[in-house]
């Protein structure tokens, strides 16, 4: 009994029934899914839908009024970022938010700020192979940098701290088609070297052909779940989300 | 030589301006909001170095060390009590309590020290500087603001820049969401803002009564005022610009008085001003707000 209880996959990141208020709006009502390790998941929806709010409370920048998060068994629900992100879970946020007025090497230090110096600088040395871009800029000044090439500094910056879960949120939002398929070609590579990552994309079509599963959330709730692939061929969901 | 001197004395005056606007232009910048109780933190400080010093009995050093740490706490628990719980809270309810802090701290001073004036002690006890074969004196106090202004400025900029402490403040100016994405604890950083800036008023009260040896429970609420201008001046939020806007304010300061109007003195700084805003709504150093879509 104990031992296929120790074999069943434990899922990565659990969320349970929570709910979120914005004041007097309820803006999540009663969300719950589950990433697995080693799995893009993908959380699909129009604007307003809570998909951003949804990734705002994982990552403890929102409190849920009732329900839990659990990460790898233990919950986080309230801790607050500064004890979520050094327990492995990290969150590049809609519109990139990268620092404006500080350099690209420093955006990067800032992303490493929970861990040791040392480590940083090994971090460091691996986005500055994985995003050579980066590297070129490294003296520049973020806000002086193209829409995609922030983008790059935004994940990468998350990536800083060595999540073990990566979360999403529009990557892609206002970049140019051809830099949309890089963002994704990197989203897939981080998958590949061992990301496990939630994804929050308005960009349905590209967001399902990189995921193994996703979540379809409407006006707070998620309204249909599944594999990837099975999703892309639904319906509803084509008539939806993909525009056909 | 006369107008050598004035400028040396406004520089040092301005140097007392732009400590205090350091900390009305950081905790600006950081907590976003006016913490109008900081003019008086001043004026608690110089108290403390006063009784440290009158009758305590302590050496001058040990005097502004104490007047130092008992500023830094009282800028911690000021924030912790009065304003951490109104972080959500909309801008007036933490103006207006600011406000109140400020007029509490008046009156507890008035109720502990009275309202008579004390006389602040020669604590700095440095002999003037005579040069020009004795046309231009500049007093010890003086010399000793200005070059602990200098000292300030230096050590403060390489705090902001090179820092884990200081880079995590200039994130939390900058975007207070992503900076916490980043895991650094907003509270924490908010809390080490006030004691930054309420040790640099408690140096500024130290050395504002070593040159203007009055002391009374208003004391800091002019300076206070003035600093804030200066901040608004150099572009708040900006700490070159606090520095620079508080040097310019005392030195426009004394030159009014000597060569205007010594009545018209603070009327002039207001005037400066106002025609500054007028022209550069942010400030000399202020930036521009981008509108964000």
């Amino acid at each position: 009994m104990t031992e296929t209880m120790q074999n069943a996959p434990q899922p990565m990141l659990s969320v349970q029934d929570i709910h979120v208020y914005y004041g007097a709006i309820h803006a999540i009502k009663g969300i719950s899914l589950e990433v697995y390790p080693d799995e893009i998941v993908t959380l699909i929806g129009a604007n307003g839908a809570g998909k951003s709010t949804t990734l705002n409370t994982i990552a403890g920048l929102l409190k849920p009024k009732s329900g839990n998060v659990l990460f790898e068994g233990k919950p986080i629900a309230g801790l607050g970022a500064s004890r979520i992100v050094p327990a492995g879970l990290s969150l590049c946020p809609e519109g990139r938010r990268v620092f404006q007025q500080m350099t690209v090497r420093e955006n990067l230090e800032m992303g490493g700020y929970t861990r040791k110096p040392a480590e940083i600088e090994a971090s460091l040395a691996d986005m500055f192979q994985r995003f050579p871009r980066l590297k070129e800029r490294e003296k520049q000044i973020a806000g002086t940098l193209s829409g995609g090439e922030q983008q790059m500094l935004a994940m990468a910056r998350a990536l800083m701290s060595r999540p073990r879960l990566l979360m999403l949120d529009e990557p892609s939002m206002g970049l140019a088609p051809i830099l949309v398929d890089q963002i994704f070609g990197i989203i897939k590579e981080l998958h590949q070297a061992g990301t496990t990552i939630l994804l929050v994309e308005q960009n349905a079509q590209m967001a399902l052909s990189v995921a193994d599963r996703a979540y379809v959330l409407e006006t707070g709730k998620i309204t249909m779940s599944g594999d990837a692939r099975d999703l892309m061929h639904n319906d509803n969901v084509r008539k939806a989300y993909l525009g056909s | 030589m006369a107008f050598l001197s004035n400028l040396v004395n406004g520089i040092s005056l301005g140097s007392i301006y732009a400590m205090i606007a350091l900390g009305y232009t950081m905790v600006y910048g950081i907590a976003k909001m006016l913490n109008f109780a900081h003019g008086d933190v001043i004026m608690v400080g110089a108290y403390l170095a006063f009784c440290a010093a009158q009758y305590w009995g302590m050496p001058p050093l040990v005097a502004l060390l104490i007047a130092m740490v008992a500023c830094t706490v009282l800028g911690m628990t000021i924030e912790k009590l009065a304003y951490a719980p109104l972080r959500q809270a909309t801008s007036l309810a933490v103006l207006i309590t600011a406000i109140g802090m400020s007029y509490l701290l008046q009156n507890t001073a008035l109720l502990i020290w009275g309202a008579n004036p004390k006389v602040f002690p020669d604590l700095i006890g440095l002999d003037s500087l005579q040069l020009f074969g004795g046309e231009l004196v500049i007093k010890g106090a003086t010399l000793v603001t200005i070059a602990a202004n200098i000292v300030i400025m230096v050590v403060l900029t390489l705090f902001i820049n090179r820092t884990r402490m200081g880079k995590a403040m200039r994130c939390v100016s900058e975007d207070r969401g992503a900076a916490e994405l980043m895991g650094i604890n907003v509270n924490r950083t908010i809390s080490a803002t006030f004691a930054i800036g309420s040790c640099l008023a408690a140096v500024a009260g130290f050395l504002l009564c070593s040159s203007y040896p009055m002391l009374q429970p208003t004391t800091g609420s002019m300076p206070g005022i003035k600093a804030f201008t200066a901040a608004v001046f150099g572009g708040i939020g900006s700490i070159p610009g606090a520095m620079i806007g508080g040097i310019l304010l005392g030195v426009i300061e004394i030159l009014g008085k000597a060569y205007v109007s010594t009545e018209l003195g603070d009327a002039i700084v207001f005037a400066v001003l106002i025609i500054v805003l007028l022209v550069r709504p942010t400030g000399l150093l202020g930036k521009v707000q981008r509108e964000k879509v």
